[in-house]
This record gives structure tokens, C-alpha cells and sequence, in this order.
């Protein structure tokens, strides 16, 4: 089944048989049945198993992944499938494009978003360009996921939101889910791609619950979905500050505020329908993004209204963002740096004069 | 080791083929008939063509900027290439790739790729497939002395050691990286030696003399396909070009170094032998090359007739299954 997200406003209620499920618990049942529908399916990272090699000495599956994405899977799958790599991200992102090349359909496991730039040429130069380049010739299904976004002290190196360098490039696609749902969702869309999907798993949704469908579906890829809908502002989110936007929409409705809330899901392509038929209804937009001010998806998505609904607006249109620094470490630095709740309360009620 | 007579015959060809191919490519750039850069690899032709005669199209090779001699030692249509670099509509690419990118995967032509070092990993992919599917085909990475200053070079060698891959790693130092020479951009005297690091093994070949490459990469190619892991070739050569079409060699290297290894030229070095021990004959060779001459004058003709590609051309095969509305800002 695939599921339009932006024509249904889904959540706690949704009336098919399902459980209140962890995201990551939601990612490795996903990730297992697809390796089990589809045989060509593999899956490779550092410590995607764990203690590789040491079987006769009766480990095996020793992580299972970070933060357990692929715990279990080895057991089911051998070590074949559920492939242990040595760190080298060019080394092995590189082999899964030439995988996917001829005939497989690899899940890369980037450990955390950072890392992707240490494999980035591989991706940019061939995994975006060979079926361009080569007049479209091959097909490169991979699916690269990666921890993202700030959180419990992982600083400067681990922290980082890279969604607009990889949005930036054609060929790319790239989805931010932002709950267990979604997560199941697009990650099943994502492996059944032709074409390279990077997924964001927001270290701060990784271990949050949602209801899940038993049933396995998926999200089209490059549509957003109302997380509720109102009338006096559009707040746009996407991975965890899509629950920052669902969080400060709560605390506006006490302020007599009615907002409605945007989760973009898919960065690459990005849903532009969605925010231009909310904008065209509320007349304003705040866009909450974690990453960096500059060059941001933010800027992207502010751009976009200011191109095509700017008849529309009635308020300029506002970014909240994190600064124009490195992610720090100690705690207070940290809750500074990130876009809060209270952060995008406070720039709609002065946007709104309320 | 055993060569049957329509081997010879395919080496042969092949090799002038390649030979024809770029000396007819570096007259037309001149006239402006190619729309970007060539770099051309005469010189090297003993070393696609004895690694390829191990292959078939189910094999893969991975290539780089200089691959036009990697294309047609893989069985790839002269003609298609020839268009692909005028940036014609009927291009083996549809005009979109140009010399630096011809691909064709109906021959298991991986593609030429512009970022030294980056087409690699490819191989080493092509092989885990190999692997995965158990369907006893090999991955080939040419790639040249330049590229063994990337990592990815020994990110792959490890990969493809730990897991034991059927991949032939072969090396075509042609002694200059663009205008850097070996002996200056690389740590040990033989490249094959780093191959004792990644636990394969690594052989020096003279990369002029095809049949020393053929024996070489006949083992090599055997390893693999017997699931015993990767082989390395070092094939030492030599461009007889500049890095480009436009680049001058003589700012950076000798005439007598030059005239040194044409002496050695793998074409008469061929003839010769074939010659003496009667196995291919003058008029036979010549038949050949004659034959040859007219397919390239053919590739010239039909490149120059095709059509350029249409706008749309533009804006697909940028992803299989989305159509990107993004059209450019205007």
C-alpha cells in the first residue's frame, strides 16, 4: 500500500492494524522485511553486526548497528547480507554504487551524517552523475542511512544536519522522517528506489514511540504531510523539528494562535505544493530549521514563497534556525544552539503581534 | 600460455583499432570537430587489450579519463564512440558524457570516469556482486599511477583483500600523472610492490609487449574467477600524447625518452613475433588494418552526419522515476 501523506493527516487513530513502536524498532523491522521481500537486498556499514570474525569464539551480533538499527539481522540474514565493513566510507559507499550498478540493491549504514563527507565523491561524482552522464544507462538503488541532528553531547563532529549539501545536488534524493511512522514508510520507498535516497534518523526521534501499521507501506518519496491544520500561520518542519513545530503549535493555540503544521518528510525532491497551498490559505510561514543559517533548506524553502506566493504573504517570511557556528558541546551551549519549541513560539507571536 | 588463432587475430585488431581510433581523434579535435577534451592513449594499447581478452561482456570493467583504449578493448562500438565525443544525439551516452564518460553497460563497459581514482570502488561493487550473485564473473579497475595517490585505491585494495573479491586491479603507469612524474608522486620504485600491503599479489609487466600482459592478466583473471581474491598488475607504458589533446609533453619530458620506448612500440613489436613464428602473415595483417582504417573513417562520417541531441535532452535521466520540475530559475 502507499500512503499520501499529503492528502491525510495521519497519527494515533490511523485505522489499520498496528502497535505504538520505537523509531529505531520501526527502522530495523522495515529494513528486515525488505531484505527478506527482496533478495538482491543487502546491507553493509561499520558494525552493522559487530565482532566480525570471531564466530568460533561464539560472537556475532555484537552492536548491531549503532543506536541497534540492525541488531538481529545478521542472525536471519548471514554475513553476506548484513556486510561488516572497515572504516573506509569512500572505500565502501563507492562499492555500493558499483553494487548497485550491476543488480544490487545495497543500504548503506554512514553511521552519523558527518561522515557522509568523507564519501563524498563517491556520491557526487558517481552515485548523483553515472545515469546522467551516461544518458541514462544503469540505475543506482541505494540507500544510504545516517544518525543526524543535535543532541546529548555529540558536538562539533557528530551533530550535524548535512540536508541542504545533499539536497543541493541533482541526482540525490534525500527524506527527513520525523517519526516511527514515517521512518517505516519511507524507508521501505527508499530501498524500492531506483535512484540514491539518503535517509536522516534524527538521533532524538531514534528512541521516541509512535503508532505503526503492522502491515509493511510506503510514503512516496518528495511529499509533506499537514501534522495539523489551522489557519493563522504555517509552520514548516522537517526530521525532529517537525515535532519542535507540532510542540510550539500546542503552546500558540493557547495564545489563541491557530497554526498549521507542515512536516516535509522528503527534502529531495521537496514538496513545494504543500507550502505553497498552506501559505496561499494562512498568509504567513515559519520555517524551523536545525542546520546552520546559510544556504539551509530554511533559506530554500523561504526562496521558493518568496518567489511564487509573495502576493500571498501578509508578514515576512521567517526562518529559525540554529547559528552560524560549529555545534557545541556543554549542555547549555548545546539547548542554545538548537531551535526550541519556546524559539519558534516566540517568533510567531511577534510576527503575529499577538 | 596458449593463444588460439582468432585470438591473435582479435588482439591485433584490437590493438590497431585503439591505435586508428586516437590518431583519428586527435586529427579531428584539431579541426574542432570534438566538443570538449581528449585524452588519448596511444602508446598503451597492449595493456586494455591483453587484459580484456580474458573477458566477456558479462565481466565489468571500470575506467578512467583516458579510456577510449579500455572502450574498444571491451567490444565497444567505435562509431557510438566517436559520436559521443562530437557530443552527437547517437552517442553511446546520447551526447551527454562526452570522451571522459563513455559508458556501455551492454558490454559491460562500467564507464570512463573524469575524478582520478573515483572509478575504483566501482570495481570492487561490480565484484560484490559477482559475489553475492555467485555468478563467477570479475571486476577489472584500470586506473593509472596518478590515481595510486587516492585514497580510494587502498580503500579498495583492503575491501577487496578481507573479502576476498574477484577484482584484477590494474595499474597502467604511463610514467606521468598530467606533467608529474612517477618517480617523484610515488614512495617505492615498483607500484606493484604496495600490492604485498593488501596481502595479493602484484607483478610487474611490461606493459608494451601484449603478450607479457595477456599471460599476466590470464592468471590474474583466473584467481579471481576461482574465488581466490584480487590480483594486482603494475603495466609499465607510455602515452605518446600530451595528458590532453592540447598539452605539450616537451615541457616536461624528453624526445630521447620518447623515441627510447617507441622503439618498443606493441604494434610492430607484435607483428614481429607473430612474423616469426608464423602465425599471422603480412597481407592477413594487413587485411586487418586496412579494414580498420575504413571503420574509423565510417565513425568519423557517422558522427559527423548524426544529429545533435534535442533540449529536453537537458533535463532527463537525471533520476530513474522523478521528473524534476526544476527546470533552472528564470
Amino acid at each position: 500500500m502507499t500512503i499520501q501523506t499529503s492528502h491525510n493527516p495521519l497519527g494515533p487513530g490511523f485505522d489499520v492494524p498496528g502497535s505504538e513502536m520505537r523509531y529505531r524498532e520501526a527502522f530495523n523491522k522495515t529494513l528486515g522485511e525488505e531484505l527478506r521481500r527482496d533478495p538482491d537486498v543487502f546491507v553493509m556499514g561499520e558494525d552493522v553486526a559487530g565482532g566480525a570474525g570471531r564466530e568460533h569464539l561464539g560472537i556475532i551480533d555484537s552492536w548491531g548497528g549503532a543506536f541497534a538499527a540492525t541488531k538481529g539481522l545478521i542472525q536471519e540474514f548471514g554475513k553476506e547480507r548484513i556486510r561488516d565493513t572497515p572504516i573506509s566510507e569512500a572505500g565502501f559507499v563507492g562499492a555500493a554504487i558499483g553494487a548497485a550498478l550491476t543488480g544490487s540493491r545495497p543500504v548503506v549504514d554512514l553511521m552519523y551524517f558527518d561522515f557522509i563527507t568523507v564519501a563524498w565523491d563517491q556520491l557526487l561524482s558517481n552515485a548523483a552523475k553515472n545515469r546522467y552522464m551516461f544518458g541514462g544507462q544503469g540505475k543506482i538503488p541505494i540507500t544510504l542511512f545516517a544518525r543526524s541532528g543535535v543532541a546529548a553531547g555529540y558536538s562539533a563532529q557528530h551533530s550535524q544536519n548535512f540536508y541542504s549539501i545533499v539536497a543541493h545536488i541533482p541526482g540525490l534524493k534525500c527524506v527527513a522522517p520525523s517519526d516511527a511512522y514515517t521512518c517505516r514508510g519511507l524507508l521501505a520507498a527508499a530501498i524500492r528506489d531506483d535512484d540514491p535516497v539518503i535517509i536522516c534518523n534524527h538521533k532524538k526521534l531514534i528512541n521516541m514511540s509512535s503508532f505503526v501499521p503492522d502491515e509493511s507501506f510506503t510514503i512516496e518519496l518528495g511529499k509533506g504531510r499537514y501534522l495539523r491544520r489551522g489557519s493563522d500561520v504555517t509552520l514548516v518542519g522537517m526530521s525532529y523539528t517537525s515535532e519542535v513545530c507540532r510542540l510550539a503549535a500546542e503552546t500558540l493555540a493557547e495564545h489563541g494562535i491557530d497554526a498549521e503544521v507542515i512536516d516535509m518528510l522528503s527534502l529531495s525532491p521537496v514538496d513545494e505544493d504543500i507550502v505553497l497551498e498552506s501559505v496561499a490559505k494562512t498568509n504567513r510561514i515559519v520555517i524551523v530549521d536545525e542546520d546552520t543559517p546559510r544556504c539551509n533548506m530554511a533559506t530554500d524553502i523561504a526562496a521558493l514563497v518568496a518567489d511564487r506566493a509573495f502576493d500571498s504573504l501578509d508578514a515576512p517570511i521567517k526562518r529559525v534556525t540554529g547559528p552560524h557556528t560549529p555545534v557545541p558541546y556543554s549542555k547549555p551551549l548545546e539547548d542554545a544552539f538548537i531551535p526550541s519549541p519556546a524559539d519558534v513560539v516566540a517568533t510567531t507571536r511577534a510576527l503575529l503581534g499577538v | 600460455m596458449e593463444i588460439t588463432p582468432e585470438k591473435l587475430r582479435w588482439i591485433y585488431s584490437t590493438m590497431y583499432r585503439i591505435r586508428r581510433f586516437e590518431e583519428v581523434l586527435l586529427e579531428q579535435t584539431a579541426l574542432g570537430k570534438s566538443m570538449g577534451v581528449a585524452h588519448t592513449s596511444d602508446g598503451e594499447e597492449a595493456g586494455p587489450t591483453g587484459v580484456c581478452a580474458h573477458l566477456t561482456d558479462k565481466d565489468w570493467i571500470g575506467s578512467t579519463h583516458r579510456g577510449h583504449g579500455h572502450c574498444i578493448a571491451k567490444g565497444v562500438d567505435t562509431s557510438g564512440m566517436m559520436a559521443e565525443i562530437f557530443g552527437k544525439y547517437t552517442g553511446l551516452c546520447k551526447g551527454k558524457g562526452g570522451s571522459m564518460h563513455i559508458a556501455d553497460f551492454t558490454k559491460g563497459m562500467l564507464g570512463a570516469n573524469g575524478i582520478v581514482g573515483a572509478g575504483i570502488p566501482l570495481a570492487v561493487g561490480a565484484a560484490l556482486t559477482a559475489k553475492l550473485k555467485g555468478d563467477g564473473t570479475v571486476g577489472v579497475s584500470f586506473f593509472g599511477d596518478g590515481a595510486t595517490g587516492e585514497g580510494t585505491i587502498h580503500e579498495s585494495m583492503n575491501l577487496a583483500s578481507i573479502w576476498k573479491l574477484p577484482v584484477i586491479f590494474v595499474c597502467e603507469n604511463n610514467h606521468y600523472a598530467e606533467s608529474t612524474p612517477v618517480e617523484y608522486a610515488v614512495s617505492v620504485p615498483d607500484i606493484a610492490d604496495r600490492a604485498a600491503a593488501y596481502s595479493m599479489p602484484g607483478v610487474v609487466v611490461d606493459g608494451m609487449d601484449v603478450f607479457a600482459v595477456y599471460d599476466a592478466a590470464g592468471e590474474a583473471v583466473a584467481r579471481a574467477r576461482a574465488g581466490d581474491g584480487p590480483s594486482f598488475l603494475e603495466l609499465k607504458t607510455y602515452r605518446y600524447h600530451g595528458h590532453y589533446h592540447a598539452d605539450d609533453p616537451h615541457t616536461y619530458r624528453l624526445p630521447e625518452e620518447e623515441e627510447l620506448w617507441k622503439a618498443r612500440d606493441p604494434l610492430p613489436n607484435f607483428e614481429r613475433r607473430v612474423a616469426e613464428q608464423y602465425l599471422m602473415d603480412d597481407v592477413e595483417m594487413e587485411r586487418i588494418r586496412n579494414a580498420i582504417d575504413e571503420e574509423i573513417q565510417a565513425a568519423v562520417k557517422f558522427a559527423e552526419e548524426s544529429p545533435l541531441p534535442p533540449l529536453e535532452e537537458l533535463y532527463s535521466d537525471v533520476y530513474v522515476n522523478y521528473s524534476n520540475s526544476v527546470l533552472g530559475l528564470r
